[in-house]
């Protein structure tokens, strides 16, 4: 676990700074897979940054109405640099308008759309998962395997790296897949939904801090598999 | 041909994550989360035994049934001088609620002389407590100053705050939240 890289003075915070490292590898690789293709990427770049300003927007305004009474008090908040005043959901949420609305103007189709965004959401799982380890978040269950990691008190599975191995695994079916050709729109997009869900699902299965249904059945694995399920009915339909 | 595959690449998908799903079931209570001590949000909050300011002990374990933010800071610290106006605003505001902040200072890697003016000059009121041999710093695993842990009336630590300074409204925000749940 190492949350924080010092540099000097400078406290850098390590979970960020592999979102923002998967961020830009992501973009990267999505530029150059979309120039392989022949496609420009600049509608892509352009669909990228609203999503993430909207994103932002949308994650402190919509904690902001949440904590009105709050924000009311020290309205200079609103403007505040702390990760802690965001709302995931509310930024997912308005991110994904922002981006639907600009894919619609610029006349982009939908499932070429993702198929372009899959390389960067591929490297994303990566990095997030490397931003796990370094939080020490989304760790293991306890284990006797001589694998296990010395982590909060115990002995545990090293679960932010089997995710970490499945992102890489997923990456390289994805990209021998697109190597080999003949895939058709959405394709490549579907099986990064599926390959995903799916090593989440597995991964699930070794956390230590997983919410739990009755019966002991993890919320995360009823999640996992649902999208498992939605990937391949989608794919079905068509 | 393809189709095939991935039509049965899924069936076969989703027929090995039931079954994993049922294999991997953990029954309630079975997770350590909330049982062991461990400087992470779902942990006990570890044991925390200094004296304060006036030599008078504090520990941690008295202060169970309280809403606790424990911040580990140093008087060199930019971030941790930043937000210390803020943390007294809140801890004036919520005290008579059940809130309490444990300020403990990282003496060892400060200077112990330093902490009694920085608490007058800030008009700190809340418990300022000296970690002198750098125990509770390494317990609670502090790679960077200021560290903060929101400990909930259980004594289970509910958020980490690595680095600052926490604006005010963060501060509110997780304190009000905390003190909504039932002791």
């Amino acid at each position: 676990m190492f949350p924080t890289l010092q540099i000097g003075p400078l406290a850098l915070q390590t979970p960020g700074l592999m979102l923002l490292l998967g961020v830009w590898l992501g973009l990267d690789l999505m530029e150059r897979a979309l120039r392989q293709n022949g496609v420009n990427a600049e509608p892509f770049y352009n669909l990228v940054f609203i999503g993430i300003t909207a994103g932002l927007l949308g994650a402190r305004l919509s904690f902001a109405a949440q904590n009105a009474a709050i924000f009311a008090q020290s309205p200079l908040s609103l403007f505040a640099l702390n990760p802690g005043l965001l709302d995931p959901f509310g930024g997912l949420a308005l991110g994904m308008l922002a981006a639907v609305v600009y894919a619609r103007r610029k006349g982009l189709q939908i499932w070429q759309t993702l198929d372009g965004l899959t390389p960067l959401l591929a490297v994303l799982a990566v990095a997030g998962a490397l931003a796990a380890a370094a939080a020490g978040t989304f760790f293991g269950m306890e284990t006797s395997l001589p694998w296990a990691v010395d982590l909060w008190g115990a002995k545990r599975h090293p679960t932010q790296f089997y995710a970490l191995g499945m992102a890489l695994l997923n990456l390289n079916i994805l990209g021998w897949q697109k190597r080999r050709g003949g895939l058709q729109p959405g394709e490549l997009f579907r099986l990064f939904v599926l390959l995903t869900a799916f090593g989440w699902l597995l991964v699930e299965g070794f956390r230590g801090d997983s919410a739990l249904l009755p019966g002991g059945w993890r919320l995360g694995q009823v999640l996992a598999w649902l999208l498992l399920l939605a990937a391949g009915k989608i794919r079905n339909k068509e | 041909m393809r189709q095939i595959f991935f039509t049965r690449l899924w069936i076969t998908a989703l027929l090995l994550g039931l079954v994993w799903m049922w294999f991997s079931r953990a029954p309630q209570g079975s997770l350590t989360e909330g049982k062991i001590p461990a400087p992470q949000a779902g942990f006990l909050a570890p044991q925390v035994e200094l004296s304060d300011l006036d030599g008078k002990i504090t520990r941690l374990a008295d202060l169970r049934g309280q809403v606790i933010l424990l911040n580990i800071w140093a008087t060199w610290c930019p971030p941790c001088r930043a937000e210390m106006p803020a943390i007294e605003r809140v801890y004036e505001e919520y005290r008579q609620q059940g809130f309490n902040v444990l300020a403990v200072n990282s003496t060892a890697q400060d200077e112990a002389a330093q902490v009694a003016p920085f608490a007058a000059e800030y008009g700190l009121t809340f418990p300022v407590l000296l970690d002198e041999s750098g125990l509770v710093t390494r317990s609670y695993q502090v790679k960077s100053l200021p560290t903060s842990f929101f400990i909930g009336r259980d004594g289970v630590i509910r958020e980490v705050v690595i680095g600052g300074p926490m604006d005010e409204a963060l501060l509110r925000s997780r304190v009000e939240a905390l003190l909504k749940e039932k002791p």
